[in-house]
């Protein structure tokens, strides 16, 4: 990106001014490195974006910005009702609440040593994993609508996890106002076989290790110490997310001219909050967040019964679940005003501060967990919330933070590059055991195919986004 | 592209073009759709054992391509099908179309990424000016 098109701010904060149709700025959080090496996409769709009706403050972008559909992925917007504001489908993206979820196990590295490979060949078993996998559970209408009103809270009632878990989630694993008849039938049809499935592409579950400590306070009230063993789950809401986002983008984009909204992207497909349309896709959307939800909690009991059968046992409570692709509606302080607003986070994490209403007691001080997924073979990061609720502290973008490295390279370049099964076969000579059905899917998702996640979580924390707290380094990694 | 080549991935920073050419619109179609395939697996391993019935109707040319491949995008995942060949026909921006696949087999297709959905982005249906029909879209995987 062009670095003279903006007006740098501070030493991590880039301003792209008004112009144009832009209602306000564009703000870029990150080194100047990292928005050098940005494509000019960036910049045109942070524009975009600030140009859609009832949005407030800024459009932001995190450090791990790039070129997505609409919105950059990293982008973070908020709009308010009351002032025409929309919300949209493109903000959102097809994999609606995709997240990481973060587990510890009790476990050191010692432990696990000897059965690494056990341990790999059984939560490969038993995670449905790649293209065609299908999960072990079929919900009938019934089950499909409970589901998808409750999230995480059905599954707990279910018999997937622990009532412990809710409190670890956003929204207490689930989220309100989801409106089950909103959804399609194909989009159901779509779930009936997928409930407790990876999926494919980026979507992961790792085991991985506390290869350093950053901040001693908040690893010690997220129970992280270093060799401590973790467990990582990123995945979404499967074919149920997939068709929403495909059902509204087309129904956003036909409706968009005689709701008055100029889209000068159409994948920029939104409607105002306070139309039919609008609500239709909020209790939608909301329906594919809980989905999500559940799906990870599924996972987890899943991962559970593999630990099991390794360490008998073990327990593996759950740190915290974040969700990256999402619109919420949150309580925001806008030129000292307590505003209700639609922030849209696409590829962004929320990453809410110390003493933040909606943090369980136990991390009200160190601030929110911010799960960050490094890619296959490289660390991943778990950050805290920086602003504190009420401090001098100014929130950063609806506290908001980056969510994983982004590409380096297409996924055609990285199969040019490497070949999937010599990567697996370098990354077990470094101790990372890889399982995956697609050795075309490992070559798409090579390591180096991704940018360095360690500058990206560096310029989070210099930004004022998010504070470092621990790395960790992958010692198995399930692909789809 | 060559001349004999009637379709092609191309690369997006973080997911996958689809693009297809033809002397019709609904050539072109048929190609975006082999490149759907591609995204996914090598097409040239998919048998056409199975047929699926795709109809859909659309406002525009562009939106037709964007309903054509999402089409296939849920064929794909509620019948857990690849496809390899497809005949279509398109009057009206009305289409009807054949499309001929398998069963997913993992360890035959080495399927690399599931296809969540055909975008907006990089969207285009047109005539060129040696006139050809270009049908193309960036494809979420």
């Amino acid at each position: 990106m062009d670095i003279k098109q903006l007006k740098q701010r501070g030493e991590f904060e880039w301003e792209l001014p008004t112009t144009g149709r832009m209602r306000v700025p564009g703000v870029i959080f990150a080194s100047r490195e990292l928005v050098a090496a940005m494509d000019e996409k960036v910049r045109e769709q942070v524009a975009n974006v600030a140009g859609l009706p009832g949005i407030v403050a800024a459009s932001y972008a995190m450090p791990d910005a790039h070129w997505g559909y609409g919105f950059p992925i990293g982008g973070v917007a908020a709009f308010a009702a009351e002032a025409g504001g929309v919300v949209s489908a493109g903000g959102v993206g097809f994999d609606i609440s995709c997240g990481v979820r973060t587990l510890l196990t009790g476990l050191k590295r010692a432990d696990i040593a000897a059965h690494q490979a056990r341990l790999a060949d059984l939560l490969y078993a038993r995670i449905p994993a790649g293209v065609g996998s299908t999960g072990g559970i079929r919900l009938d209408a019934v089950g499909m609508a409970a589901m998808l009103q409750g999230g995480a809270r059905w599954a707990v009632r279910e018999g997937y996890g622990l009532a412990a878990d809710l409190a670890h989630i956003e929204e207490h694993g689930c989220v309100a106002g989801a409106d089950p008849a909103a959804v399609s039938e194909q989009a159901k049809k779509r779930q009936r076989d997928e409930m407790g499935t990876l999926g494919s592409g980026n979507h992961y579950l790792e085991v991985q290790v506390v290869s350093e400590i950053f901040d001693a306070a908040a690893a010690r009230a997220y129970g992280l110490a270093v060799d401590d063993v973790v467990v990582s789950i990123h995945c979404g809401s499967r074919g149920l997310g997939h068709q929403i986002g495909t059902d509204y983008l087309r129904e956003m984009v036909v409706a968009a001219p005689a709701a008055g909204i100029l889209l000068p992207d159409r994948e920029l497909a939104c409607a105002p909050l306070q139309s039919a349309l609008g609500q239709r896709y909020l209790g939608a959307m909301r329906a594919g967040i809980n989905c999500a939800l559940a799906n990870r909690q599924i996972l987890t009991h899943l991962a559970r019964q593999a630990f099991a059968a390794v360490f008998p046992g073990a327990h593996l409570p759950l740190l915290y679940d974040v969700s990256h692709n999402t619109c919420k509606e949150e309580t925001h302080t806008v030129d000292g005003h307590k505003r209700r607003l639609f922030v849209h986070r696409k590829g962004a994490t929320r990453a809410f501060g110390p003493g933040h209403a909606e943090l369980p007691p136990e991390y009200a001080q160190a601030g929110q967990p911010v799960l960050v997924g490094g890619s296959m073979g490289t660390s991943s990061w778990i950050l805290a919330g920086s602003a504190a609720a009420g401090s001098n502290a100014e929130e950063r973008a609806f506290g908001s933070a980056c969510h994983g490295a982004g590409r380096a390279m297409s996924r055609h370049e990285a199969t040019r590059r490497w070949q999937g099964r010599a990567l697996i076969d370098e990354l077990a000579a470094r101790g990372i055991l890889i399982r995956s059905p697609s050795t075309r899917g490992v070559a798409e998702e090579a390591p180096l195919a991704y940018k360095d996640v360690g500058a990206v979580v560096d310029a989070s924390d210099r930004a004022g986004l998010a504070r470092k707290v621990a790395r960790l380094a992958p010692l198995v990694c399930i692909k789809g | 592209m060559g001349a004999a080549m009637k379709w092609e991935t191309f690369s997006h920073e973080a997911d996958v073009g689809v693009r297809g050419v033809g002397s019709t619109m609904a050539e072109a179609f048929a190609g975006a759709a082999t490149a759907l395939t591609a995204a996914i697996c090598d097409p040239a391993k998919v048998g056409a054992g199975e047929t699926a019935k795709i109809e859909c109707a659309a406002p525009d040319d562009e939106l037709l391509l964007v309903d054509w491949l999402n089409a296939l995008v849920f064929e794909m995942a509620t019948r857990r099908m690849l496809f390899s060949r497809f005949a279509i026909e398109i009057e009206d921006r009305h289409l009807r179309a054949t499309a001929w696949g398998e069963p997913v087999d993992v360890a035959r297709h080495q399927p690399a990424a599931e296809v969540k959905g055909a975008s907006f982005c990089a969207l285009a249906v047109r005539q060129r000016p040696d006139g050809q029909w270009l049908a193309q879209c960036i494809v979420d995987v």
